[in-house]
């Protein structure tokens, strides 16, 4: 009982982080171990400074916000 | 379970049977209601049994046999995969993301005005608008643009339709955005106007977010959690500290300000915010009103709830037939125009053609995040309603009606305000003010600060009486950070628009980072809303009246925009028997922004025609019946009257270009002649597996 509760309220919280972009950058270094680590043209992983700032000026090109 | 075999039902059927007998019950309940007052449990229970309907049945069905969605197809997240903007997301994570985005101001503002009708004609409105009409746009936008690899709406109207069609809803997005910006900053104004605590409050945010924004940039680089709490913790405090500048006479002259002054500094404002870079003020700005707005919403649904108050307007007041003080014009079709984003927005279709498409990660999505979006922000201008009409109606006359209408003396207002059947009298003003802490409210107009002596009253009643004042201005605050946030978004996406135009003339011009041209195009798009929102704030009959009718023509053309473009590649997908799902709504949007533009233009009531307005106060001005101070602006409203006019004639001619361009179109692929190719990107199978979401 207590189990499954606990691992709704983690749920929850990984659900808002992602939300929020709180996890960001731990969601870029999973990608790019999945998809960039073995490749020979890999560009150089990015520190957590420059992934974010680089993921913030990306997300506030075009439409954000409504009426 | 034998005999419901038998019957052909099961347990799910009588359940949803259920659902569709309540609701019909409490439709019938509050359509036929005639009495005193009626509570606003029916409205909510309405709404729930329409949308789970609706969501269950029609969604469904438009999903399977309109669109027929495909969840073994890959969705662009899946094939282009980036890890950044295209990403295979969780669904709850996409619905939050959306309805972030589309949830502004609009449904809380649309609905408070609208409530001068009753409260009957907008709730119906914003019920049946959003089930048939704005969830439907939303869901098949998004879903075409899914199926185009994230398209823009722009882009896909000059893919499908021609190239007439893109550049229209181009300049549309454009006028939309700076009319919006005008009208939201005058709901601002009057919200902060004489109102030392509203006004410092407010000005605290900018600090504020910029702390947020230093934080998460360099202190504490993308923790966006610990700092939104952090900002959102000051925003409170904020609340408690205008409260205590409000009672320091030293320091509440600071903060006491005429609406001119107050419009300037947004102005200012504006400006700054679209410069500077988005770290230090948009984006901290944007998650502060994120949190808040989505608390705020779900605090007040629990108090409604809890409260079950009682509605207090009458179903349907004497305005239906134009004379409204709020804002002139008859029930048809000025109730669907001003309701707007709560049942229909067409801003909603950037959105579903921008960011979103972009993270689903199974076509089967589409439904809950595009349609289910909708409903529930279709529900959020319910709440508003209810907040509205909750009031004592000659309180919210009394707060809502500018002066040009009922006088600028609180006797004469009252008086008015009595005569038309709505109890209410000086000093009952007089306390409410002073219990929400302010010196007056009266012609608070923009709906604003009525929507928050409502929110006050539900969450005071609900949670403790005492702090009615803190309470008011927690909503004042609430209203305005998001305001701002979307003021400061919009002016720097008619920037980023500007610029593109531009650059088709001169390279240089069009580099987003060529600080001369961010300067320019920034001053460019300030000055356009600023026009109007000066223009509103020294327009005697309150700005209101004008702006926000012409903010609904505008919005609800962009909505029959993005239905001539769904409607145009249905007929074009050979699904002609379906195209009503989008064609019925186009018709009635077209026929709702016609018929209000057409008003709007030739009305011969200088409450609602431009024209006759502009040559009334011309002759009055030429007769010299004009009092000093009204003499020396009546050329610049006499001219903002036919600016206005010019505009609404623009806005409804882009609109019939679209809507012919898509006729032409669909007529020449049913005779079998060429058109422009479906542009939808191939089939490819999904290799995420049937029920395995990336979380």
């Amino acid at each position: 009982m207590l189990q499954t509760l606990l691992k709704k309220v983690r749920h929850v919280w990984h659900c808002v982080r992602r939300l929020s972009g709180d996890d960001a950058y731990e969601q870029y270094l999973k990608h790019y171990a999945a998809f960039h680590a073995n490749t020979l043209d890999a560009p150089p992983v990015l520190s957590r400074k420059a992934f974010y700032q680089l993921w913030q000026d990306k997300k506030w090109q075009g439409v954000k916000r409504c009426c | 379970m034998r005999l419901w075999g038998v019957m052909g039902m099961n347990k799910k059927s009588i359940i949803w049977i259920l659902v569709a007998l309540l609701g019909a019950f409490a439709l019938a309940g509050i359509a036929l209601h005639r009495g005193e007052s009626i509570n606003a449990l029916w409205l909510i229970t309405a709404a729930v049994c329409i949308y789970a309907i609706a969501y269950r049945f029609y969604a469904a069905w438009i999903a399977a046999k309109v669109l027929t969605i495909d969840a073994t197809r890959a969705t662009p997240a899946e094939r282009l995969d980036n890890g950044r903007d295209f990403m295979p997301t969780n669904r709850w994570v996409v619905f939050g993301h959306h309805f972030a985005a589309i949830a502004g101001p609009g449904p809380l503002v649309g609905p408070t005005l609208a409530a001068q009708f009753g409260y009957l004609p907008g709730t119906l409105w914003i019920l049946i608008g959003a089930v048939l009409g704005g969830a439907v746009q939303d869901m098949v936008t998004l879903f075409f643009s899914m199926r185009r690899n994230g398209r823009s709406l722009g882009q896909m109207a000059r893919d499908e339709i021609g190239a007439i069609g893109g550049t229209a809803a181009l300049i549309g997005t454009f006028m939309i955005m700076i009319i919006l910006i005008a009208v939201l900053g005058l709901v601002v104004v009057n919200a902060m106007k004489h109102s030392p605590w509203a006004t410092s409050t407010v000005a605290a945010t900018i600090p504020i977010a910029m702390l947020v924004g230093i934080y998460m940039r360099n202190i504490r680089p993308g923790r966006v959690l610990e700092a939104s709490a952090l900002g959102v913790a000051l925003l409170l405090l904020s609340v408690f500290a205008g409260g205590w500048i409000d009672h320091q006479e030293s320091l509440r002259v600071l903060f006491d300000h005429d609406g001119l002054p107050l419009a300037y500094a947004i102005i200012v404002y504006g400006f700054a915010a679209a410069v500077l870079p988005v770290w230090l003020l948009l984006a901290p700005r944007d998650y502060l009103s994120t949190f808040v707005k989505l608390g705020t919403v779900f605090l007040l649904a629990i108090a409604i709830l809890l409260l079950r108050p009682e509605i207090r307007m009458p179903a349907v007041t004497q305005f239906v037939d134009g004379t409204g003080p709020i804002f002139g014009g008859k029930l048809f079709p000025f109730v669907f125009i001003t309701i707007a984003c709560g049942a229909i927005s067409g801003f909603h279709a950037l959105i579903s053609s921008g960011t979103t498409p972009k993270l689903l990660a199974n076509e089967r999505d589409i439904r809950m995040i595009g349609y289910g979006g909708m409903l529930l922000e279709s529900f959020v201008a319910m709440m508003a309603m209810i907040a509205a009409t909750v009031l004592e109606p000659g309180i919210y006359f009394a707060i809502n009606s500018p002066p040009g209408v009922v006088g600028k003396e609180a006797v004469d207002a009252i008086a008015k305000i009595n005569s038309w059947g709505f109890a209410v009298t000086v000093e009952q003003m007089q306390q409410l003010a002073s219990d929400m802490g302010e010196q007056s409210l009266f012609a608070r107009i923009g709906g604003a600060p009525s929507l928050a002596v409502g929110m006050a009253s539900i969450f005071g009643t609900a949670f403790g009486k005492g702090m009615l004042a803190i309470w008011y201005h927690f909503a004042i605050m609430f209203e305005a950070i998001f305001i701002l946030t979307t003021l400061d978004a919009g002016t720097r996406v008619g920037r980023f628009m500007l610029q593109d135009l531009l650059g088709n003339f001169n390279k240089t011009l069009g580099e987003t980072s060529y600080t001369p041209s961010v300067i320019l195009t920034s001053a460019i798009v300030v000055a356009s809303w600023g026009y109007f929102l000066y223009i509103g704030v020294i327009d005697p009959n309150g700005g209101v009246n004008i702006l926000w009718p012409l903010f609904g023509i505008a919005n609800q053309m962009l909505a029959a925009i993005a239905l001539s473009v769904a409607t145009g590649i249905l007929v074009k997908s050979g699904k002609l028997r379906y195209a009503w799902v989008t064609g019925l709504p186009l018709v009635w949007l077209v026929t709702i922004t016609t018929t209000a533009a057409f008003q709007k233009i030739f009305s011969e009531d200088i409450r609602i025609g431009f024209f006759a307005a502009a040559n009334d106060l011309s002759a009055k001005l030429a007769a010299g019946a004009l009092p000093a101070d009204k003499a020396a602006i009546a050329p610049q409203l006499i001219f903002n009257q036919h600016l206005d006019a010019y505009l609404t004639l623009f806005f409804v001619s882009v609109l019939w270009v679209v809507i012919l361009d898509m006729l032409w179109m669909c007529v020449r692929h049913l005779n079998g002649k060429p058109v422009p190719k479906l542009s939808e990107a191939p089939h490819e199978p999904s290799r995420l597996v049937e029920d395995w979401v990336r979380d």
